[in-house]
């Protein structure tokens, strides 16, 4: 390889020259690429790999040993009874998230990127990128202190003369802390998808007579679809897999798969049950992640 | 008329959501000079108590160490890892190079739950003792998509022009770096740090399947809530780490601007 293109270079011409720099821009982009790439491929993707084996093991009921033969016993045991419920409880819960942080977001997003001046825009900026840098595990604590039966939200309810809500460990305290914790991951993205529409198109859409709201319908809900989506992907993701959240303030009925992969991989010992239970978020985001990118979540990032 | 109202009742909005988001954070740090050990609103009785229980107290001590020693460890492997991979992606053409950014998102973007059971299966496959070095290795691994974003940002914003100057007016590779590339990348290469480390610090889920019987300070906060034990010294240690991972951030902010600072939101957008 190299003594072709000392030869080339010898016969000189531009052509040759192009050959050689080529050559060795590769040579430093794989120099430059090996050590992040090998760290990713040894430790990252072959431990996802060795994961998705570990699935197919069960544990032998005498020894407590991992039986390396593979077996679809722990698939069949996640697709019954207790695990499906478990299943279907965090799907529906990191759809409801998703759909309560997408509500909650979208206006304000529409203020910092369409109504604000500049120096608003920034500040508003801030006071969204400050929470989200917040530690997780005050805002989950924070959450507890507020929800519980002598907080504040059961003291304001008193104050202005209604019952109780006695929210504390319950599944709406774990709706509610999930969608407090995630709730800056879905603003940025929609404030710049919003930020990035020209003027010059919601002014086309009035002079053409459209209402504000048909402005809003058929012009900024549309551009702003991408953004919506790219939220959508980590408030959805990040509440499929979680179980500190649901095991600090939920309450009885509040396990999701996290929790059961917890339980089963520290408490239970069972390995190769926990990494079958991995595999369900795992799928559910390639399905979430292919349709968001038909939808078009990348484009306009 | 209308369009003052619906300007007002959007504003009310953002008041309501910016309430939303500061009124926990001003609670926890509230409740922290609260003398009960039974929490309860309103706070009655003011102290500083717990601060030095906290500062006192010897699990919490080492709890912190581990954090701070896996966090430096964490964030100086990934910045070599991290800006060794912008480096290589950046002006580079080739096959499969959005591919490099979608692997590096992926430990962020996939619940840390995978990461952790996959790491952890693969320590208990190969024999390797869970300790403060697998903690660094599961760290490292989430932490280098951070710094990448930061450092191939500025690598994209730098102009051609400064490094054809260099090497016209006769510098070597070795100086231009020196002298003009690494210049251009420094503040981008510290806040990128910055936020690896404040994000390290606060990991608590692939932590869980990488820790040994050592505990980092997220670790004993979730045993401690979880026992119910402690918990007027959670709420001092909490505030404590909010206000370590509140310094990093605004000096990173002060660096490079807030445009790469949602790590998760800003690895996902399309290399180009």
């Amino acid at each position: 390889m190299t003594t072709s293109v000392d030869s080339e270079t010898k016969r000189g011409g531009p052509r040759a020259l192009h050959a050689s720099a080529l050559a060795r821009s590769r040579w430093r982009t794989a120099f430059l690429l090996s050590p992040p790439l090998l760290w990713f491929l040894v430790i990252y993707l072959s431990s996802l790999l060795l994961m998705l084996v570990t699935s197919f093991w069960s544990v032998n009921d005498f020894t407590q040993q991992i039986d390396h033969h593979l077996t679809g016993a722990n698939f069949a045991q996640i697709s019954s009874g207790a695990y499906v419920t478990i299943i279907w409880r965090t799907v529906l819960l990191a759809a409801l998230v998703t759909l309560t942080d997408a509500i909650v977001a979208f206006p304000f997003a529409y203020v910092m990127a369409r109504i604000a001046t500049q120096r608003t825009q920034r500040i508003l900026l801030g006071a969204v990128l400050l929470p989200l840098w917040a530690s997780y595990l005050a805002k989950v604590y924070a959450w507890i202190s507020i929800l519980e039966k002598g907080g504040a939200l059961n003291w304001t309810f008193s104050k202005l003369g209604l019952p109780d809500p006695n929210l504390g460990f319950t599944n709406g305290a774990m709706w509610i802390a999930f969608c407090y914790i995630w709730l800056p991951y879905m603003i940025v993205p929609i404030y710049g998808s919003l930020e990035r529409i020209p003027s010059s198109l919601l002014d086309a859409s009035a002079d053409l007579g459209g209402s504000s709201w048909s402005t809003f319908r058929r012009v900024i809900l549309p551009l702003a679809l991408p953004g919506l989506l790219a939220g959508s992907i980590f408030t959805f993701s990040l509440t499929l897999g979680d179980y500190v959240t649901p095991l600090l303030i939920g309450g009885s009925n509040s396990t999701l798969i996290g929790n059961a992969i917890y339980e089963n991989l520290l408490t239970g010992g069972n390995l190769p049950l926990a990494a079958a239970l991995s595999t369900v978020p795992i799928v559910i985001m390639i399905v979430y992640l292919t349709v968001a990118k038909r939808l078009g979540a990348f484009e306009a990032l | 008329m209308r369009r003052r109202l619906s300007r007002l009742g959007l504003w009310l909005w953002v008041w309501a959501v910016l309430f939303f988001l500061f009124a926990p954070i001003v609670t926890i740090i509230l409740f922290g000079f609260d003398r009960s050990n039974v929490e309860t609103w309103p706070i009655q009785h003011w102290t500083m108590h717990w601060y030095s229980v906290a500062w006192n107290d010897p699990q919490v001590r080492s709890a912190f160490v581990l954090s701070i020693k896996a966090a430096v460890a964490a964030t100086v492997l990934s910045l070599l890892l991290g800006s060794l991979a912008a480096f290589g992606v950046h002006k580079a053409r080739f096959f499969g190079r959005d591919s490099i950014s979608l692997l590096l998102i992926l430990p962020l973007a996939l619940p840390g739950v995978i990461t952790g059971v996959a790491l952890n299966s693969a320590f208990q496959w190969t024999g390797i003792t869970l300790s403060i070095w697998t903690i660094i290795v599961g760290h490292t691994t989430f932490c280098i998509v951070v710094i990448y974003n930061n450092v191939i940002a500025r690598l994209r914003r730098t102009s051609n022009t400064l490094l054809e100057a260099s090497a016209d007016l006769g510098a070597n590779t070795l100086q231009t770096f020196r002298l003009v590339t690494f210049p251009t990348i420094a503040t981008a290469l510290v806040s990128g740090a910055l936020l690896a480390f404040a994000l390290s610090f606060d990991e608590v889920i692939v932590t869980t399947f990488t820790a040994g019987a050592q505990n980092t300070l997220p670790i004993w906060i979730f045993g401690a809530i979880r026992l119910g034990q402690q918990l007027p010294e959670v709420n001092v240690v909490v505030t404590m780490v909010v206000i370590l991972m509140f310094i990093p951030i605004l000096i990173a902010a002060r660096l490079t601007g807030t445009e790469n600072f949602a790590p998760r939101v800003a690895a996902a957008r399309k290399s180009d």
